[in-house]
């Protein structure tokens, strides 16, 4: 590694939706996998992955629950993809008051993935392993990123003018020389 | 707490308009395991043996399978039980596809449905939400075009259905009950539509619990890893292009005609043109790791899904090629027809007119190729117009209706119901008696465990035998070791691989396993991912329920022959179970009646098929005992068996 650079994880599931053939393997291994205790039931309208299936349009789109909104969209794209429609809402991660996706039934709650990373963490998602078809794939990557010095300066300069308003010069002084006795 | 099932049944009277949900007997299912096994014990019980099919006292009973909705792969069949107006006995159907695990979700094991409603109607379950709706603005619309429709009327993608099309409504026989591109056919659709029920449509958010999860889990994680990886499950005709086996051996026509040097490199490229320029995806059911069923694109045809031999009923029964199959099955799914059945009434109507038994006068403005004439008859069918009214009563009941010798050329039918159209030489034994006595009415819902044939070689049967997990017992090793000629193998090892055949179905049939992936594959190539040695064990995971392989095998003899005391107690008896006479060219009364009496004793049943008292207590079925005596049919004047046996566990 470079001085002056760091790296970031980066966890990707792909999706290759022509791969996908609507099984749903997906939802009932996530819904199982989440169930207290693990594994004791199975029910796809608590899973945090969906299949966006419609068979008689052939669409088929796996999405994982992401955020959770309060508002629902104020329009929505409808996309032309290889001569099919899909509804932007087929893509959207977000479990939103438009749909009855992510949200927990019992409580109403939202539902959101956690890439299965509870305790103890497996090693890639439960539906990427159950996706026999191999529309599901996960990769991990590392990349590497410079360390921008000239944005770090100014980040810790807006929190020292924090602390001088607050506080008073003086006191900061006093303050910094205190806990650098002994370095 | 209920494991594996959800412990409730929906009853739904369509006349009176009532709906009550009904909690069920816990020793059910351990009897009957559920889905074909429960719906034999309450058609048994609540429909009495004179009620016609059209009655609205016949029940139409939708059930899952006890392992739907669990974590076992490839448990996704929904079966759907009734009376048929064809055969009079009990209809057997099931489909794949999504419906019985939601049904499962929604807290319900079975539908079961009485009456009739005065006008179409359909059934929305949505949790505890049960409604009986209008469905007059359904009148007419498609299966899949219902499907869509009810999808938007609910404002629910989610929400799974089964319809029935116009055939279903107008009570063609062979109407089938669709879900998506999934299809019940074999005499259920007639009575839905008989119902006024247009359809189902379910939808549920619920919990379904099982009783070992983590073992449970872990089981189903390994079949299902297995089901994906090899080639020991699915159908793979949905991707072997090469299909010179059913087209140079299977007949064509009204099953009359063999092709046998029909397939062709030529022929095969063009298909396969065909096929992947129209085909827009492979698809899967419920938690299944294959994608059994080819879905196409027809240019000006409605969409639709097709797997296995379904592909080729149609042009094989018209002469034509497979662009012809692919423009015409879209038309018949949404119309609701069976794709098995339907061309050979077609096929059977054709020769009629050919033979001069029917006239040009009984097929007005008909077109003059066989393209045109298929789908000329196909319209007058579902719409029960001209001729076509009698044709929609399906092969056998049509050629009675129009008599003049017509009955001459129902030639390809065994109780009333069409077979697939094989013509073959020399008798097979195992085959003879599969024929002859299944009451799920197609070959193909009874073989599928023991290879059809035998190996060549000594070398390649012990490879075979070496690698294969699924017989019940060593003597099948035995049994195939051996074999070498396909009708040298004695009385005793083709009673005992019917048995082991025709198990494996009955107990798909009531946990909802697919036969592609237990029953109906391990016969070609032997690496099934369900059989006898481990269903068991996933039975017990998932349901708590004690269960080994000798009591399994008892709940299989139970429930079959349940079934058999319920088509018994209709009229069923031995001169019923014959297959086609042309189904072999060379044919032996005398040995076939042997064999046929030996099966019989083999299964503990008396001479003319009906099980005795002492086989019905010792399975645990006394009260049908009683009724099969309290109505004469068992009892002083019943017949004795043709040799005294009882039925044995497959261990003994």
């Amino acid at each position: 590694m470079k001085a002056g650079a760091t790296t970031r994880t980066v966890k990707e599931i792909r999706i290759d939706i022509e791969k996908c053939t609507g099984c749903r393997a997906c939802e009932m291994a996530c819904s199982a996998f989440h169930a207290k205790p693990r594994y004791s039931s199975v029910n796809p309208a608590r899973s945090r992955i969906r299949v966006v299936a419609d068979e008689i349009n052939d669409e088929y789109v796996p999405v994982r629950a992401g955020n959770f909104t309060r508002n629902e969209c104020d329009g929505r794209h409808v996309y032309q993809l290889n001569a099919k429609q899909y509804s932007e809402c087929s893509f959207c991660r977000a479990s939103c008051p438009s749909r009855d996706f992510f949200i927990e039934p019992d409580s109403g709650l939202p539902l959101k993935c956690d890439m299965c990373e509870d305790e103890p963490p497996l090693a890639e998602p439960l539906c990427v392993t159950v996706c026999q078809p191999g529309c599901l794939t996960y990769e991990v990557r590392q990349v590497e990123t410079e360390v921008d010095a000239l944005a770090e300066r100014e980040t810790m300069e807006r929190g020292l003018e924090a602390l001088v308003n607050q506080h008073g010069i003086e006191a900061l002084i006093d303050n910094v020389k205190r806990l650098s006795k002994g370095r | 707490m209920k494991y594996a099932e959800t412990g409730f049944s929906l009853e739904i009277d369509l006349s009176l308009g009532r709906i009550e949900k009904v909690a069920s007997d816990p020793s059910d299912t351990e009897l009957y395991l559920g889905g074909q096994g429960i719906a034999a014990k309450i058609l048994f019980e609540r429909v009495p043996p004179d009620v016609d099919p059209f009655s609205p006292d016949n029940l139409l009973i939708f059930s899952t399978g006890l392992l739907n909705g669990t974590p076992a792969p490839g448990a996704n069949r929904t079966v759907v039980n009734t009376f048929s107006p064809q055969t009079n006995l009990m209809s057997h159907s099931l489909f794949g596809g999504f419906f019985g695990p939601e049904l499962k979700f929604a807290g319900y094991d079975r539908i079961i449905i009485k009456g009739k409603a005065p006008d179409l109607v359909y059934l929305y379950i949505h949790n505890d939400q049960v409604e009986i709706r209008d469905a007059t603005h359904l009148r007419g619309k498609g299966t899949t075009e219902t499907g869509e429709l009810l999808k938007k009327e609910l404002k629910d993608q989610r929400v799974q259905v089964a319809a029935i099309g116009l055939a279903g409504e107008n009570r063609v026989y062979m109407a089938s009950i669709d879900h998506n591109h999934a299809s019940a056919s074999r005499g259920v659709g007639v009575i839905m539509g008989d119902k006024r029920l247009k359809a189902i449509a379910v939808r549920g958010t619920r919990d379904l619990n099982v009783a070992r999860p983590a073992e449970l889990f872990e089981l189903a994680q390994a079949l299902h890893k297995k089901i994906g990886e090899g080639d020991g499950n699915g159908d793979w005709m949905a991707v072997d292009e090469d299909d010179s086996f059913h087209h140079n051996h299977f007949a064509w026509g009204n099953a009359r005609t063999r092709r046998k040097g029909f397939w062709r490199e030529e022929l095969q490229e063009r298909w396969t043109k065909w096929k992947y320029e129209h085909m827009d995806r492979q698809t899967g059911c419920f938690n299944c790791a294959k994608k059994c069923r080819n879905v196409i694109n027809w240019p000006g045809r409605p969409r639709f899904g097709y797997k296995c031999f379904g592909k080729d009923t149609y042009h094989m029964a018209a002469f034509l090629e497979l662009d012809f199959t692919y423009e015409i099955l879209g038309v018949a799914q949404e119309y609701g027809l069976d794709s098995y059945s339907t061309p050979q009434v077609i096929a059977f109507a054709l020769e009629l007119l050919e033979a001069g038994i029917l006239t040009d006068k009984d097929f007005p403005d008909m077109p003059a190729d066989s393209r045109g004439r298929f789908f000329y008859l196909l319209e007058k069918i579902v719409r029960r117009e001209g001729i076509g009214d009698i044709l929609a009563d399906s092969v056998s009941q049509a050629a009675k209706r129009i008599g003049n010798g017509a009955e001459a050329f129902d030639h390809n039918t065994t109780k009333k119901f069409e077979q697939l159209p094989i013509k073959l030489g020399k008798l097979n034994p195992a085959y003879f008696l599969m024929i002859a006595t299944g009451e799920k009415m197609s070959i193909t819902q009874i073989e599928g465990s023991f290879p059809q044939d035998p190996l060549p070689t000594q070398e390649q049967r012990e490879a075979f035998v070496a690698k294969w997990e699924a017989p019940p017992d060593e003597k099948f090793k035995k049994y195939f070791l051996e074999w070498k000629k396909r009708d040298d193998i004695s009385d005793q090892a083709t009673c005992e691989i019917v048995d082991w055949n025709e198990a494996m179905h009955y107990i798909d049939d009531s946990t909802g396993l697919c036969g592609f992936v237990s029953s109906f594959r391990g016969q070609f190539g032997g690496g099934v991912a369900y059989h006898m040695n481990n269903i068991p064990q996933m039975i017990s995971l998932a349901s708590g329920m004690e269960m080994d392989k000798a009591r399994l095998w008892k709940t299989f003899q139970r429930i079959r022959t349940l079934v058999r005391a319920v088509n018994v107690r209709r009229g069923l008896r031995r001169k019923d179970e014959r297959p086609p006479e042309d189904h072999w060219a060379v044919r032996d009364e005398k040995y076939e009646q042997e064999l046929l009496g030996k099966y019989y004793a083999f299964k503990g049943w008396n001479s003319e098929g009906i099980p005795t008292r002492q086989t019905l207590e010792a399975l645990d079925l006394a009260y049908v005992a009683d009724d099969l005596e309290r109505r004469g049919i068992l009892g002083a004047a019943a017949p004795a068996a043709d040799s005294i046996q009882q039925p044995k566990g497959v261990l003994q």
